[in-house]
């Protein structure tokens, strides 16, 4: 596969979010406003796209030819958890702007999914080093797309009438739902 | 000090009252993800059930050994080796089951239902309550992932439990079983558990 079909399908045909379920915590959570929606997207781009380098550089160096992929759970969650630290300190030394705008969401990626599934995938596909953060950035692509698009319908919703009981996650869930199967009409193209 | 609950209301709270999905909206990935079947939705509900019951018992029992200051990656490391237990549990025993729910397995690790009770509960409870609460949250997520398992296989494949149970003129609805269905069936549980709770509060 092309490195742009890699691209384009683990943004948009196979979205982490609408067709793959990763990462829904903070698409329900952090998706009432756009620019937060946007912030907390590119944060997990960026872990994403760290965390593909250095779990393929683990796997392919220490767990494959010791034979420890028993400890590929462990070892790839203790990498995103250090990672998620490491990218906050830096971050906060080299740009103080970036860090109050992102801040408050870089802890909560650690125990984000889509992360710790894209490293997953990226082993269980077999993909190389190259496509491997070829396939991060897609992915935090359209983690982002999803995001902002739902803090849009969901800064709308705010003035609608919704009904009582579905009022916050209800219609949350169920607007998803019609997002996703907008979606599926992408699952052709590949 | 705050007053202690007793133990059969602390096992009820996690059953209806603040249930995980329905309530708190945690663990929302797995719920969604492999309830394209009523089996899958109960191997991952005991699967997390487990890990949830064994990570309490172990830090409810250390907690006062571990430092205040590394909690939460102590925590994440004991979670993480319980549930690199449940994946080779279920690939060695059930093959299928370990096959259907592929990632989703070591996802277990980050599901936040489970380090939120360790953080919010057994690392300020004994082992007993611990127990209580983590099998109260273990059996709420899975009978919320059973039943929205239930209804997408009644609906989209016209079984339940791989039991074929409507009629034959039945159209599956597709729909239910693709990502769609699950989010629009969640949604409407969600309403429904609000809308329970409302009609319970006015009585």
């Amino acid at each position: 596969m092309s490195l742009f079909a890699l691209f384009f399908s683990a943004a948009i045909v196979n979205n982490f979010v609408l067709s793959q379920f990763l990462g829904i915590c903070p698409f329900v959570g952090v998706s009432k406003k756009v620019d937060a929606a946007v912030s907390m997207g590119l944060a997990v781009t960026f872990v994403m796209t760290i965390t593909a380098a250095v779990t393929f550089l683990i796997n392919q160096f220490i767990l494959i030819p010791f034979n420890l992929g028993i400890l590929q759970t462990v070892s790839f969650i203790l990498v995103i958890a250090s990672l998620v630290q490491l990218v906050e300190m830096f971050i906060k030394k080299v740009s103080k702007p970036l860090y109050n705008s992102l801040g408050i969401y870089l802890p909560l990626i650690t125990t984000n999914c889509a992360i710790m599934g894209l490293a997953l995938f990226a082993v269980a596909k077999e993909y190389t080093f190259i496509e491997g953060i070829i396939y991060a950035l897609g992915a935090g692509a359209g983690f982002t797309l999803a995001l902002v698009m739902m803090a849009g319908i969901r800064e709308e919703l705010e003035l609608a009438n919704v009904p009582k009981v579905f009022k916050g996650a209800g219609i949350t869930m169920i607007v998803a739902g019609s997002l996703a199967l907008a979606f599926m009409g992408f699952a052709g193209m590949m | 000090m705050r007053k202690q609950t007793t133990l059969s209301k602390e096992f009820i709270k996690g059953i209806w009252e603040s249930n995980p999905v329905l309530i708190q909206l945690l663990g929302l990935c797995p719920t969604l993800a492999v309830t394209n079947a009523a089996v899958n939705g109960l191997a991952m509900g005991m699967a997390t059930t487990f890990v949830l019951l064994a990570s309490s018992v172990l830090i409810s029992l250390i907690r006062k050994l571990i430092p205040a200051q590394v909690r939460i990656a102590s925590y994440i490391v004991i979670i993480a080796t319980f549930v690199t237990v449940v994946d080779q549990f279920l690939a060695a025993f059930t093959p299928d089951i370990s096959k259907a729910l592929g990632a989703f397995i070591p996802l277990i690790v980050v599901n936040c239902l489970i380090l939120g009770r360790q953080e919010a509960f057994s690392s300020k409870n004994n082992v007993g309550r611990s127990i209580v609460d983590g099998l109260g949250m273990g059996i709420g997520f899975t009978w919320v992932l059973v039943l929205l398992g239930s209804i997408r296989e009644i609906l989209g494949a016209g079984s339940i439990f791989e039991i074929a149970i409507m009629p034959e003129t039945f159209n599956t609805w597709l729909v239910m079983i693709l990502p769609p269905g699950a989010f629009l069936t969640l949604g409407l549980m969600i309403g429904a558990a609000n809308w329970i709770n409302e009609k319970r509060s006015e009585v």
